[in-house]
């Protein structure tokens, strides 16, 4: 029963409130009773499986600028999911949320995921390195003010780096994503090739000439 | 005078004399890196290993080599742009990942589409999953050492893709589904060749099983080796035939059917130990499985639309129309241009895919482009078992393991 979840987590966390939500029965919870409320989840509602724990940026200067999103699955009642969200604390630059890798050892490679694209450090995480981008990358390259093109920076391999003289550059954006934004005047601006263009048809690519230089 | 003392095996026997063994002849342990491009890596996982001898004291599984940021990527185009992004996520088998993307955002836009498309999906769903099912089996037996079952399976994935590409254009990368339908109706005579390659393929099927069920090299690398207990393997989410392998019956075909597929009866396999050999029986399986769904689809068929009528605004009107209607000249336009519109909200859609559950998460704040869409990947999520169920294992039985997993790069570094 989907509205069961919700009443049985409001009467036991009064801080619990309902989440708007399309399909799954979603409920809201303070960070400080994240770890709570996910124990019982597991122990007292039988959600057994995590089937996926991820997180959204809300753009820059946002109240909360991130937030974790927690989707979890029930074998003893099959078909029933439930989605657990809690806004992320500490600062814009390093947010945090609580690890819960000691509920689900499934949690471990999430968590990394999400502390590699949004940088959120997962308290409690027995081994939070970079999963997808490699150790020592800069950015955090799913918050919203980091550009689809990427930005330029060092290759992994450092003696690589220092024989060829390259770096990891941008990607170039011609031909990219085609979106526009409705009720702007200028066509141009309206109808860009891409929302991001550090690198198309109309900007040289960056440090061409800085590259060639060096080659010669 | 030694000591004699019994051991299951020789790995529990090395491993424990390792231990007792005075300082003086300890063995240096040695570091090896299997992969990116090592052909029991399937793609480009790589394994940082720890090894005692022959022994695996520590793996640490290395991913992200195929990152191509399908998540930022989506934040930037419109809903139907990203389709065919989501053929690149399990290459095997496209047309699933087409199926469950488009269902994702159906449910975010509130529409139902009519039983004929649904029945075209399952069809090309239930293909898709015979063909990766088979290419991974192939794999699975190039690995432990049995060439031939690679050829039978090769073969008929061939037949597989010819019938892919008459139905959708492309052999490998389908882009099949459309939010609201899917491209094309099926062809005259489709349906047909469809059951007659289900005819013919059971007894092949049952000829390459042959080959490893009780085959006694495949038995003795497999049979034991990498097992996951229930409850281990629900802890670390692992999903599809991994999970059934280790006795968990969840199939969301039947836990939570999509697509109209309660109106189809199969079964769904389980293992009972959850060694390298379930999954291979469980996979097994599933393909007799999902023949016997083919076969029904085809015998009730219903007709009528195959996209839906109230899909207009996603939805590209028909070619003939734009070019002799106004309304549905600027209509296509819109579409083209801002994308359909999708209403604000945020659904969480799984299906059950060759490989385990694939889930599409999407945020929209309204408008074409979601706002965050999170693909919840089957093999990253059965690949990081690896860390704990590799310590201890001999380097062969980590091939047969990785074989067993059935992987997927592509759609584990999206």
């Amino acid at each position: 029963m989907p509205a069961d979840v919700t009443t049985a987590l409001k009467e036991k966390f009064p801080q619990v409130t309902e989440r708007a939500s399309a399909d799954h029965p979603a409920v809201d919870v303070p960070l400080v009773d994240l770890i709570a409320v996910l124990s019982y989840l597991r122990d007292g509602q039988g959600f057994d499986l995590l089937m996926d724990l991820t997180a959204i940026d809300w753009a820059e200067g946002a109240a909360p600028r991130f937030s974790v999103v927690y989707h979890l699955y029930s074998t003893a009642k099959p078909g029933t999911y439930v989605r657990v969200v809690a806004p992320c604390a500490g600062t814009e630059a390093e947010p945090t949320a609580p690890s819960a890798v000691e509920i689900w050892p499934a949690a471990n490679w999430h968590e990394r995921e999400c502390f590699d694209m949004f940088g959120i450090k997962f308290q409690g995480h027995p081994d939070l390195r970079r999963i997808l981008m490699w150790d020592g990358y800069p950015y955090h390259p799913l918050r919203k003010e980091f550009p689809l093109a990427g930005i330029e920076t060092d290759l992994p391999v450092a003696d690589i780096a220092e024989e060829t003289g390259t770096k990891v550059i941008a990607a170039p954006m011609a031909g990219g994503p085609f979106v526009a934004s409705p009720g702007e005047i200028n066509l141009t601006e309206a109808e860009p090739r891409a929302k991001d263009e550090s690198w198309s048809d109309r900007v040289a690519r960056p440090d061409q000439t800085a590259l060639r230089q060096m080659k010669e | 005078m030694a000591t004699e003392l019994s051991f299951p095996d020789s790995a529990a026997k090395a491993a424990a004399g390792a231990q007792a063994a005075p300082a003086e002849f300890q063995t240096e342990k040695m570091s090896l890196s299997m992969g990116p491009s090592h052909p029991s890596t399937h793609g480009v996982l790589r394994l940082q290993m720890e090894l005692d001898g022959e022994i695996l004291t520590k793996a640490d599984p290395v991913v992200g080599y195929l990152h191509r940021g399908d998540e930022k990527i989506a934040e930037n185009m419109t809903y139907n742009q990203f389709v065919p992004y989501t053929d690149r996520l399990d290459y095997l088998a496209p047309l699933a990942n087409n199926m469950a993307y488009a269902i994702a955002v159906e449910r975010l836009a509130g529409l139902k589409v009519p039983p004929r498309c649904e029945a075209i999906r399952v069809i090309t769903a239930e293909m898709a999953r015979i063909s990766a099912h088979m290419m991974g089996l192939g794999a699975f037996g190039l690995d432990v050492g049995a060439w031939s079952v690679l050829l039978y399976s090769l073969e008929e994935r061939e037949k597989l893709y010819k019938l892919f590409e008459e139905l959708t254009g492309a052999r490998f990368t389908t882009s099949y589904t459309r939010i609201g339908g899917v491209t094309r109706d099926i062809p005259d005579g489709w349906l047909g060749r469809v059951n007659a390659f289900c005819d013919q393929f059971l007894p092949i099927l049952e000829e390459t099983l042959k080959l490893l069920t009780r085959n006694k090299i495949f038995m003795d690398r497999t049979v034991g080796v990498g097992v996951i207990p229930k409850d281990v393997a629900l802890a670390y989410g692992l999903t599809g035939p991994n999970l059934r392998g280790s006795g968990v019956g969840l199939d969301l075909r039947k836990d939570k059917p999509y697509s109209g597929y309660e109106n189809y009866e199969f079964d769904v396999p389980v293992g009972t130990t959850g060694d390298c050999y379930d999954r291979y029986l469980v996979r097994g399986e599933e393909m007799r499985q999902s023949v016997c769904i083919i076969k029904q689809v085809i015998a009730k068929m219903p007709d009528g639309s195959w996209y839906a009528p109230e899909a207009k605004r996603i939805f590209a009107p028909p070619k003939e129309k734009v070019l002799s209607s106004m309304e549905e000249l600027i209509q296509n336009f819109m579409i083209v241009t801002e994308g359909p519109q999708i209403p604000a909200g945020e659904v969480y859609f799984e299906a059950e895919n060759p490989k385990g559950i694939l889930g599409f998460f999407i945020v929209s704040k309204g408008g074409g482009v979601p706002y965050r869409l999170k693909i919840r990947s089957p093999s990253f999520c059965n690949l990081s078992i690896l860390q704990k169920m590799c310590v201890g294992c001999l380097i062969s039985d980590v091939v047969s393991i990785l074989g067993s997993l059935d992987f997927v790069m592509g759609e584990c570094d999206r």
